[in-house]
């Protein structure tokens, strides 16, 4: 319990003193807020009378999670590669409470982005209801944050170096993120793309947040956290067995 | 059976071999250390030293043979010798982006020193290596010889019953080297702390070793006390005897895209 949390406070200090992350996170989603968020709005208006910057909110809160999460779990690569990680390898430590402490650690400190991510959302417009639901958001956000940050965390396991880094970024977050519901509405979209909307744990958790924030949802909020409850169970067990295969 | 084999001794190595590929990097080495001796393992770059201990401390799973450290198997009770031994790596180990007190607090709640007791350790051995005053300092702004002391001091953070160094006083001067060889001998002589140490310094495996032995390209070639190395090559200093078993050749060293980064990144440093 103490190495989970000594773990878990690690990551996040390690995140806390480092402004230029925690800047850089949100320098991505800014210029799909203004760019898409203002220049689609007027035709999004006219095509469903609603407002594209209360449907966009939600994904542009759900991708610095994302990325910060993926990030948090790769940084196991530095971890190896500046030798810290020998330090946790050979500590009388079970490898799940190690994987749990740092999954757990990565995941808060990308929800803190996603807040701060919200408050900008809100700052140019976006006007989410604050209800009992907003408990339904954080635990969506904590879920999506948990998943991305296992992936990362399996991925770094079985990779010795940062090289790779773009190439996992670029063809498989991004495109998790612009093939998900966070952008467009599923059910006016082609056959093709609803399908594969449908398959990505990303759209799970834009619904999910979509309906806490009192907008238009697919799903629902109960289906979207027990979809992304599983995957995450899935995902941690994935990442802590890869893990325990680690040997420097 | 393999069991009767493990007569007293903290560290119990038989037969042991570590394939990489085609590559042989342990070859059937076999060795003991008694409770409370302070063990030298001696060798070329590259012989096989730091695979042996990566072997013991459970970072590394062997090809055959067998091992036991403090009465485990690291194979099948790692959590066990985890708890038994303190550790100075080759490479660096420390988070650069925490201060050495945050280092030193992470190691003593992994390894569950209590707290009193974790107070009162940091403190001592912050103070005993130099860095007590320099303790919330980032590690990042410490220098070479500072991240070494500070590594040293956290290994013995849990009051381990072995000690592994591995090239523990490599670029430090010989104040600091002497200091902390001091310490070490006076917890083994003290405590009954067994030691296992490499390093190419000959003079201080001269000094501060009860036993000795020698690995070139993944073979145990010689083994005993310094003197009777010496005596045996019938050479005057241990250096002398080392270069009179292992030849003058230079030795080459696989480097993995790990260790060119560590390079690159300690050349960036200067």
């Amino acid at each position: 319990m103490n190495a989970l949390y000594i773990l878990w406070l690690r990551q996040v200090k390690r995140h806390a003193r480092s402004r230029a992350r925690m800047i850089g996170a949100l320098g991505q989603p800014l210029p799909f807020l203004f760019a898409m968020g203002f220049g689609f709005g007027p035709i999004f208006q006219k095509a469903r009378g609603t407002s594209y910057l209360q449907f966009l909110s939600p994904g542009i809160v759900a991708m610095p999670i994302l990325f910060t999460a993926v990030f948090s779990g790769i940084e196991l690569v530095w971890d190896k590669q500046f030798g810290f990680l020998k330090e946790t390898l050979v500590a009388p430590v079970p490898r799940l409470q190690i994987v749990l402490g740092r999954i757990l650690g990565g995941a808060t400190v990308a929800v803190v982005q996603g807040f701060i991510m919200l408050a900008v959302c809100v700052a140019v417009g976006f006007r989410p209801v604050l209800g009992a639901a907003f408990a339904g958001a954080v635990l969506i956000m904590f879920l999506i944050a948990l998943f991305f940050a296992g992936v990362g965390t399996a991925i770094a396991s079985i990779v010795d170096d940062m090289q790779g880094f773009p190439l996992i970024m670029n063809f498989l977050v991004v495109p998790m993120f612009f093939f998900s519901n966070a952008l467009f509405p599923m059910q006016s979209a082609p056959g093709p793309l609803q399908a594969l909307a449908r398959l990505n744990p990303v759209t799970y958790g834009v619904d999910g947040l979509r309906e806490a924030f009192g907008g238009p949802f697919h799903f629902g909020l109960g289906t979207d956290a027990a979809v992304l409850g599983a995957l995450v169970a899935c995902v941690i067990a994935l990442a802590s067995r890869l893990f325990s295969k680690i040997q420097i | 059976m393999i069991q009767k084999k493990y007569n007293g001794g903290m560290i119990e190595v038989r037969d042991l071999v570590k394939d990489y590929g085609g590559f042989r990097a342990v070859d059937h080495i076999s060795f003991s250390v008694a409770p409370g001796k302070i063990f030298g393992l001696l060798g070329p770059n590259g012989a096989g030293k730091t695979t042996t201990i990566k072997m013991l401390t459970t970072a590394l799973e062997p090809s055959s043979g067998s091992i036991s450290v403090a009465g485990h198997d690291p194979r099948r009770e790692p959590d066990q010798v985890r708890r038994a031994f303190g550790i100075v790596f080759q490479d660096p180990s420390l988070d650069e982006d925490l201060t050495a007190a945050e280092n030193m607090e992470f190691h003593g709640v992994l390894y569950g020193v209590s707290q009193p007791a974790r107070r009162e350790r940091i403190e001592g051995l912050l103070r005993f290596v130099g860095l007590w005053e320099r303790r919330d300092a980032f590690v990042k702004q410490y220098s070479g010889g500072m991240k070494r002391r500070l590594e040293i001091a956290r290994a013995l953070l849990h009051s381990p019953k072995i000690l592994f160094l591995d090239e523990p006083t490599l670029g430090l001067d010989p104040q600091t080297r002497n200091h902390i060889w001091g310490y070490v001998r006076d917890q083994s002589r003290v405590n009954g702390m067994t030691v296992l140490f490499t390093t190419h310094y000959m003079d201080e495996a001269d000094k501060i070793a009860d036993e000795l032995a020698v690995i070139d390209q993944g073979k145990l070639i010689a083994q005993g006390t310094p003197a009777s190395l010496k005596e045996r090559s019938m050479k005057a200093s241990l250096e002398e005897a080392f270069i009179a078993m292992t030849g003058h050749s230079i030795r080459d060293e696989e480097g993995t895209s790990v260790d060119q980064i560590r390079l690159t990144r300690r050349l960036w440093r200067r």
